[in-house]
Parts: C-alpha cells; sequence; structure tokens
C-alpha cells in the first residue's frame, strides 16, 4: 500500500523490539469476539491512483456542476469566481497539512493569517473583535443565541421570519435546551414587526440582511428597541460580499454578527466545509465561542501571534467552556483571507458593484416577463419573484432545459402557503449575458 | 571545520553565523513577514474586474458610507506574502508530527484532486437534486463505508467536526430517551476525557458526573457501575481511552451501561488504532462520531476544517438529525424535512445548514478507496505497532506510567524521569523544536502528571522511528545528567523564540489598527 512506508521485515524487527511474538498480541485487551476477521467487510482492497481516480471521476460526472450552466441558486450558498492564485497557495503542505497552531514557535504562518483573518472580519462587519471562524453561518448563529442568552441571563430567542430557516432550525438545536426560540412570521419581500415581540426576558433578536429572500433590512431600529429592552441584536448575514456595498451592522448598532464566508475563496462544495464568521464587541470578548489570536512578543523582543483567552474554551474549563467547539474552519480561513487580500479594497468594492449591477438587471428582464413579480424592493445580488405557476415545478422545467434558476421557497418553508409561488434567484459576476438571455427566454415559454 | 568540495573552507570562521544581525532582519530563507495591512498602496488590487456602474435606487437607503479599510496589493505582492508566511509553520508533509490524540497522518494528495473535480466541489447544496447525484452518491458510498467498518447500522453525516458530531450523538440520545417517556439528566464522563466531551455534555443541557480512573490507566469499570442509576442518560467514553490503552472491560461497561436504561457514546477520536479490525458495534456502542481528518486523512489544514459523521445503533437511527439521503431504487433524494421522513424515522431537528461537509466526504472516501478494508487494518495494526515500538524504545529512559502492557496507537509518558532535574514538560517539548521535530501533545491527558503523549501514526518509517527515538532518548539522557543547557529557554531555531502567552491574554491584541486611529473605546 503505497501510504504505508513499513516493510514486512520492519514489522518483525519492531515486534522483536517490543518483544511481541505478532502483531495480535498488542491488541490483547481487545475482547477476542470483537475482532473481525477481513472477510467480515464487503469492501474491496487496496486500488491504486488510476483505479480510484477512474471511479470517482465517473460518479462526480452524473453531477451538473454550477459552471457548467446557467445557475442563479442562493439562499445561503453563492457561486464566485475563486481567484487561482486562492486554490494554489491553500494547498502549500505547510498550510494544508499543519494541526491547531498550539505550539506558536513553529506555527506563525497560521497564526499571523488568523490574525490578519480576524482583522478582516472586524473590518468588514464594522466591529471591534472577531474570532478565528466558527464552522459555518449557522453554526456560528447558533453559537451567537447562546452568547447572548449567556450575556443577558435571558432565555428568549427572537428569530425573524426573513432568517434562512436552516438557520432558524439549527438555533433552536441549541438555544432550545437553554431557552426558548420564537419564530417570527414570514413576511416575504416585507420587514416584520419584530420590534413588538421584544420584551423584559428577550436575550436576542436575530435579524438576516439582505435576508434569505434578498431583501435588505434597516438594522438601526430593531437594535434600537432591542437595547431599550437589554436584549442584544444579532445581525446574520449569508452573502459577505453584499458588505462591499451595504452599510455594515457594526455601523447600525448590532452586537454580534455571525456571517457565513463560503462566498470569497471557498465555492460552493455542496454544503461544506464552509466558514463561520463571527464579531462583537471588546465588552463581550470574554463570552465569546471558539479561538482567539492575539499579538504578542517573543523571549527576543519580536513581534509574534499565539492563540490567546483559551480559558473560555473546552480543552481548559471543559463543561464550564463558552462553547464545545475545538476544530474550526482553519483553511477555509486562510480561503477566505488570501481571496479578500487580492480584492483588496478596490477589488471588493468593484466586486460587490458588479453583483449588484448584475442582479438588478436581470430582476428587471425577469420581472418583465408575463405572470412574473418582483417580490423584494431593495436587495444586493439576490432577489425574490412571485410567479404564476408553482416555483418547484418551474425549477424542475427549466432544469430539464439545462437552466438552473434558482432555489423555490418551498424548498426552505415546505408549510407556507404563501412560498409555494417564490422563486429566490441570486446573480452574481459568474453570470453572464447569455446566461441571463436563456432563463430569461426560458422561463417566458414556461410561463 | 568541514570542507566543500572544491576544497575551501565553509565556516564562517570566528562569527557564530546564528548571532550576526542581519542588515534586511531576514535570515536566508526565513523572512520577517509584515501585516498585509502594513502593506500595499490605494487603488492597487489583484483581481482584475471591470467598473461598473450602478445606481443606489435598490439599497434601501442603505449603501455604506466609507471604506472597509482593505489594503490593496497585486497578485504577486499577495502570493509573495502568504509564500513567506507558510514557510513559517511545522507540516507533516515537512516532518513527523507525534501529537497525540490529533492522528497527523500522511495527507495523500489524490484526496485533494478527487475533492476539486467539480462534480463534488461545484455543486450548489439546493441545486435541484435530480441535477447532483454524483454528489449523492459519493455521500452515500461514505455512509456505507463508515457503517460496515464500524458495524453499526446508520450514520448522521451533517456535523461538522468531532464535537459537533459529540453534539449530535447526544441530542440522538436525548431524543430517544425523550420518545421513551422518559427524563435522564445525567452523563458520565471519565476524568481522561478530552475537554469536548463534558463540554458538549453541558451544550446538550446535561449534568456531568465525572467517573474516575483507575492505578493503570484505565476507566475504572466498578466506579461507572455504581454511579449507573434511573437519571443517567449516557456515559461518553474514550476507546481507545486518551492514555494509549483499550478497555479491556469495554463489554461489560456497555451491558451495564444498556441494563441501566442509558445509552453508550464513544468518543471516536482514536478510532486510528482499531479500524479495520475492531467493530465498535460489536463492542456495544449507540454512537460514536468519527473524525474524517484524523482516521480518515482529510487535512488538518492548520485547525480545520474537520468532519464529524456519527454512526448510530439501531435504538438510535430513528432520532438522526434532518437531512438523511434516502435511494428509493432509482436515485438519491435527500429529505429535508421532518414530516417527509418514512420508515417510522423521528429526525431531533437539524444540526447546521445544508448536509455537511462534502469536500471532506470526497477526501475521505478516496482515502478508504486507496487503502481498501485491508489497508486500513494494515494501517490502524503499523500505528499500533509504531506506537508500541516508541514506548519499547524510550520507556527504560523517559517514565511510561503504564508502560507494561502493550500501548494501542499512542504512547503515554509523564515527566517523573525529569524530576529534580530542573527540565519541564514543556521545556523538553519545546527543545524538540530545534531538533527539527513538533511536540508531542503536553500535559493531557489530565490524569497523569506532566503527560506527553506520542502518536506517531502509519505513515513514518522505521528509519523515521528510529531516529526521533534517538534524539529523545539523547533529550532524556542528558538532562537527567544534568545538561540542561538545550532546554533552557528552547527553542533557539525556530521562527520565534517563546512567546509571552501571559501578556497575549492580560492585555488582548486581536486586530490590527491604523496607528493614527484611537483604540476603540468600550
Amino acid at each position: 500500500m503505497r501510504y504505508l512506508p513499513l516493510t514486512p521485515d520492519d514489522r518483525a524487527a519492531m515486534l522483536a523490539k517490543i518483544g511481541a511474538p505478532n502483531i495480535d498480541a498488542l491488541f490483547r485487551d481487545v475482547p477476542k469476539s470483537a475482532v473481525v476477521a477481513r472477510s467480515v467487510f464487503d469492501l474491496p482492497d487496496t486500488q491504486g491512483e488510476l483505479t480510484v481516480e477512474r471511479a470517482l471521476s465517473k460518479m462526480a460526472a452524473k453531477s451538473r456542476a454550477a459552471g457548467s450552466l446557467p445557475f442563479f441558486c442562493g439562499a445561503g450558498a453563492y457561486k464566485h469566481h475563486v481567484p487561482s492564485a486562492v486554490d494554489h497557495l491553500i494547498q502549500r503542505s505547510e498550510f494544508l497539512t499543519s494541526y491547531t497552531p498550539y505550539q506558536p514557535e513553529i506555527a506563525q504562518g497560521t497564526l499571523q493569517y488568523l490574525f490578519e483573518f480576524q482583522t478582516q472580519v472586524a473590518l468588514l462587519t464594522g466591529m471591534e473583535v472577531a474570532n478565528a471562524s466558527l464552522y459555518d453561518g449557522s453554526t456560528a448563529t447558533a453559537e451567537g443565541v447562546l452568547m447572548a442568552q449567556r450575556i443577558t441571563k435571558r432565555p428568549k430567542a427572537i428569530l425573524s421570519g426573513g432568517l434562512h430557516p436552516h438557520y432558524a432550525e439549527t438555533v433552536e438545536t441549541v438555544a432550545g435546551l437553554s431557552g426558548t426560540v420564537t419564530r417570527s412570521p414570514v413576511t416575504p419581500g416585507k420587514a416584520e414587526d419584530i420590534i413588538a415581540l421584544i420584551d423584559d426576558q428577550t436575550a436576542c433578536v436575530v435579524v438576516q440582511s439582505p435576508d434569505v429572500f434578498g431583501l435588505i433590512r434597516n438594522l438601526k431600529p430593531i437594535a434600537d428597541a432591542a437595547h431599550a429592552k437589554g436584549a442584544l441584536l444579532i445581525a446574520v448575514v449569508t452573502e459577505i460580499v453584499s458588505l462591499g456595498l451595504i452599510e455594515p451592522p457594526g455601523a447600525q448598532g448590532a452586537d454580534i454578527v455571525a456571517a457565513e464566508g463560503q462566498s470569497l475563496g471557498v465555492g460552493l462544495n455542496f454544503g461544506g466545509p464552509y466558514v463561520g464568521l463571527f464579531a462583537t464587541r471588546e465588552k463581550y470578548l470574554r463570552n465569546m465561542p471558539g479561538r482567539l489570536c492575539g499579538e504578542t512578543t517573543d523571549a527576543a523582543g519580536k513581534r509574534g501571534y499565539v492563540l490567546t483567552l483559551s480559558t473560555r474554551e473546552q480543552h481548559i474549563r471543559r463543561e464550564k467552556a463558552t462553547s464545545n467547539i475545538c476544530t474550526n474552519s482553519g483553511l477555509c480561513c486562510l480561503a477566505f483571507t488570501i481571496h479578500l487580500s487580492l480584492l483588496g479594497e478596490e477589488g471588493f468594492s468593484r466586486l460587490a458593484r458588479a453583483n449588484h449591477a448584475r442582479a438588478s438587471a436581470l430582476a428587471d428582464r425577469l420581472a418583465d416577463v408575463k405572470g412574473v413579480s418582483l417580490v423584494t424592493e431593495s436587495f444586493f445580488n439576490e432577489f425574490t419573484l412571485k410567479l404564476s405557476k408553482p416555483a418547484a415545478s418551474v425549477v424542475d422545467a427549466l432544469a430539464e432545459k439545462g437552466i438552473v434558476a434558482g432555489v423555490p421557497a418551498s424548498r426552505l418553508m415546505p408549510h407556507d402557503k404563501e412560498a409555494r409561488d417564490l422563486l429566490i434567484v441570486a446573480a452574481t459576476e459568474t453570470n453572464t449575458d447569455e446566461d441571463c438571455d436563456a432563463f430569461v427566454h426560458a422561463l417566458a415559454e414556461l410561463l | 571545520m568541514t570542507m566543500n568540495n572544491q576544497g575551501r573552507p565553509t565556516s564562517s570562521g570566528s562569527v557564530n553565523e546564528n548571532e550576526m544581525p542581519t542588515i534586511s532582519g531576514d535570515r536566508g530563507l526565513q523572512h520577517e513577514v509584515s501585516l498585509i495591512f502594513e502593506l500595499g498602496r490605494p487603488g492597487m488590487t489583484g483581481v482584475d474586474l471591470p467598473q461598473v456602474q450602478m445606481t443606489d435606487k435598490r439599497l434601501g437607503g442603505l449603501r455604506r458610507k466609507g471604506p472597509v479599510g482593505l489594503p490593496g496589493l497585486s497578485e504577486p505582492e499577495v502570493i509573495r506574502h502568504y509564500v513567506r508566511l507558510s514557510q513559517l509553520n511545522y507540516s507533516i508533509d515537512a516532518g513527523l508530527y507525534p501529537l497525540g490524540s490529533c492522528t497527523m497522518k500522511h495527507n495523500p494528495r489524490l484526496n485533494e484532486k478527487m475533492a476539486r473535480l467539480p462534480g463534488f466541489a461545484d455543486v450548489h447544496p439546493l441545486a435541484p437534486q435530480q441535477t447532483v447525484q454524483g454528489a449523492f452518491e459519493a455521500v452515500g458510498e461514505l455512509m456505507k463505508w463508515l457503517t460496515t467498518l464500524t458495524g453499526m447500522p446508520a450514520v448522521a453525516m451533517s456535523p461538522k467536526a468531532g464535537a459537533h458530531g459529540e453534539l449530535c450523538g447526544l441530542l440522538t440520545i436525548r431524543a430517544a430517551i425523550e420518545a421513551r417517556g422518559e427524563k435522564r439528566n445525567r452523563i458520565l464522563v471519565p476524568s481522561s476525557a478530552h475537554g469536548t466531551n463534558p463540554a458538549t455534555a453541558a451544550v446538550a443541557g446535561f449534568v456531568v458526573d465525572e467517573v474516575p480512573a483507575t492505578e493503570d490507566g484505565h476507566v475504572d469499570a466498578d466506579a461507572l457501575e455504581a454511579k449507573l442509576g434511573p437519571d443517567v442518560a449516557a456515559i461518553m467514553l474514550t476507546n481507545p481511552n486518551t492514555c494509549g490503552l483499550f478497555e479491556p472491560r469495554i463489554k461489560e461497561m456497555a451491558d451495564a451501561v444498556h441494563k441501566a436504561g442509558a445509552y453508550f457514546y464513544c468518543d471516536g477520536a482514536n478510532f486510528n488504532a482499531i479500524a479495520g479490525r475492531v467493530r465498535p458495534g460489536d463492542l456495544g456502542v449507540d454512537a460514536m462520531h468519527i473524525n474524517l481528518h484524523k482516521t480518515f486523512s482529510t487535512p488538518h489544514g492548520g485547525g480545520g476544517p474537520g468532519a464529524g459523521p456519527v454512526v448510530l445503533s439501531a435504538a438510535l437511527a430513528p432520532f438522526a438529525p434532518l437531512p438523511l439521503l434516502v435511494h428509493d431504487g432509482n436515485e438519491f433524494r435527500m429529505i429535508e424535512h421532518a414530516d417527509e421522513a418514512t420508515d417510522g424515522a423521528k429526525p431531533f431537528g437539524r444540526m447546521c445548514a445544508f448536509h455537511g461537509q462534502m469536500g471532506m466526504f470526497s477526501r475521505a472516501l478516496t482515502y478508504m478507496m486507496s487503502h481498501g478494508a485491508d489497508g486500513i487494518r494494515q494501517a490502524s495494526e503499523d500505528a499500533v505497532l509504531s506506537a508500541n515500538y516508541i514506548l519499547a524504545s524510550l520507556k527504560d529512559v523517559m517514565s511510561a506510567p503504564f508502560g507494561e502492557g502493550p500501548c494501542m496507537h499512542e504512547a503515554l509518558f509523564d515527566d517523573s524521569f525529569l524530576e529534580g532535574t530542573g527540565v519541564t514538560t514543556l521545556d523538553f517539548a519545546k527543545a524538540m523544536i530545534d531538533e527539527g521535530y513538533h511536540p508531542m501533545t503536553m500535559y493531557f491527558p489530565l490524569v497523569v502528571h506532566g503527560a506527553m503523549l506520542i502518536e506517531p501514526t502509519e505513515s513514518e518509517s522505521k528509519e523515521s522511528l528510529d531516529r526521533f527515538i534517538h534524539v529523545l532518548r539523547t533529550m532524556a539522557l542528558e538532562a537527567k545528567a544534568g545538561q540542561t543547557a538545550r532546554f533552557d529557554g528552547a527553542p533557539r531555531l525556530a521562527p520565534r523564540r517563546r512567546l509571552d502567552e501571559t501578556a497575549a491574554a492580560r492585555k488582548p491584541i486581536l486586530r490590527w489598527k491604523p496607528k493614527e486611529l484611537p483604540q476603540a473605546a468600550e
């Protein structure tokens, strides 16, 4: 087996040194009845690269890659162009095959990019501090709710109806154990009156902007109302590129920002791995979940970086930790931070504008199709259409024609009658004029 | 003094080349790297994008008012920055990485290539299901490998790492107990457990009750049985345990747990010792997460991403979280809502958006198909053999608290061999850095004093192990002989000397700030 360097002679010599007659002797504590023969496993034997590559390539070819056809799905995962340099750099051995930087003297590469990543996330979100990532946007949101419950010592989380339903369900899974979770009604294309739900038991209000339908939400009044009642505002961002054009949540009064960073550097990956961004105010620092990288100096006085404030974490605090998280999204942070470094201020702004312009133009054209109306007045690169037919059947019919039209809202909220005819459409810099033409014409033919 | 092949002396004479300052501050291949925010110039970018015209009319009056504050760099500058950063890192590709309980094995590059196939990587999680059948098939194939190797009937694929898998397992157990109309709020956790175990139990709303270890490094099975009662929901047990030992009374403990109406959660972090040889299902396990980034070689990536699928017994399988992947004889289908579930499934909820770490699944599947069942078994045997070889080769000079019997895939030492030398576990570990090695896991598990946990994995040749053993033996002998100079303030030859962690925590600086701006107020 090409990955195993020991030869039969090596193994014999090693057993002799150990003083064991055979390998079985090393497994002597395993109950005999639990040791199984090779033949018990109905699985193949060792295979060479060529064989494995052939089999997996054949399997992968049964999927239609997003880049191979006009593609307009968003709803929490967005197709963007990732510069070639990103994937080359993240595959450097020293990044790819290193562990969590617990030995800082020989992990400054990882630590410095985490410090830069934390800075970038704080700048993007308009917050004071950010951590070194969580798993993804949905789990970051759930961690945010738990953190708000700890800070306020109150049980109740109020979730906006515009919060991605998968995020809401993820929050309910964990925060429902430590408190109560209330969902505000779904109001596609409109801001709900979430302020009326805030009371003196409310730990936090969770509002996504742009929301799951693409609508840009004004967070300031919600932040003010929450603060007046002693509650926190958690702002959720699933499309981080939007912050190149939209006022960041930090400037609108958010106390915690939980975001998905997948749009930069990471790619679609069928849903994971992604990268959870998590930022807050400095005063809440010690209640944060996850790893933090901090600046310090070494014994020779040189600037360096270490993991810090680890007394919040599970390996020190065990059952009293702020979270059970250990492994995070290290390499996805790296991809994110390299992509953002390549873009810089100018590139990031241009990317955001290109996305908005592309989506605006497409929304105008689609809204002119008979049987289609635009539900979201304001949006970034994603909007919702109301169709004259159930959206799921339209998506299936267009997929037959080689166009992936978007995400039917009914896939995310099957019990909401109003959602049946709603189609969530995203357009990014990757969509060409030809893609948009094909979509508009095919939809006009169908409706 | 040595001579090069032209016969000229290669020594620099009286100057100690390690001490001589350089003009640039860089030292040969080792560069000092500025923060990216200290580089670049306004207007520069490493990505050419068109300047698009647009209006504000659809931004709801919320257009960003100021710049983000990002520096502008060209592509070559960005590449140089990250390449230089990478050169400051140790990696498994460059050297033995003996971190106990972390399984730093070789990461095959075929895995990387396969994970990037467009049919796996460039696929949207909410794309119409008929268009993503290839990706579903890969997930289905991985599920088959995982359930077969563990001898368990079902697997939940969405957990994103080991700790997330633990949470998934405990929430499944909670749902199963509630379905029986019972309430149980206590979880038994051995004192040798990974920190994530008690932390997860707390997040899942349970009270943690610690089970002591015996003198010989095992979980105290009698103490465990005495603690069982009608309020115990589960035991969280790592097997092989964190002392590197297989729990010989595991079946007995599993039986007692089941008899008390509780469930057996196994922390699968150490599955690399037994994969292909022992099936956890045969040991009475009800739920176990599998760290794909440990046992199945997906890269650790400087701290993630991982993946933590959870295999489940028949008793727990109906309560597995959404989404559920099913095959209806014709094609794969992802069940995303509880009321669409069939066959009596009662999913407890959702662990995360979408359906798990596909990018890790394709890598792990590639690893499994490459090894085959015979190769996986051989890998486990080699991992155990290598750890025992290290234990046997070092236990006369380093102190092995449980050194009598064989260990599994990791060898545990404590600091009693350093007693009276003035050298600590930390000093010993840091001196390894100067010798070109990443230190072993230190001060864990907590049940022995000054722990040093060495996990060589199956990826090292005998020559590599012998060299490592030689270095550690020499270090141990020197320390005991009072020759402690190399330990004092080590490392000296790394990109940085010891870093001041106390100062970092006392006055945290967690981000770069422009010099001219005042520090942000509370």
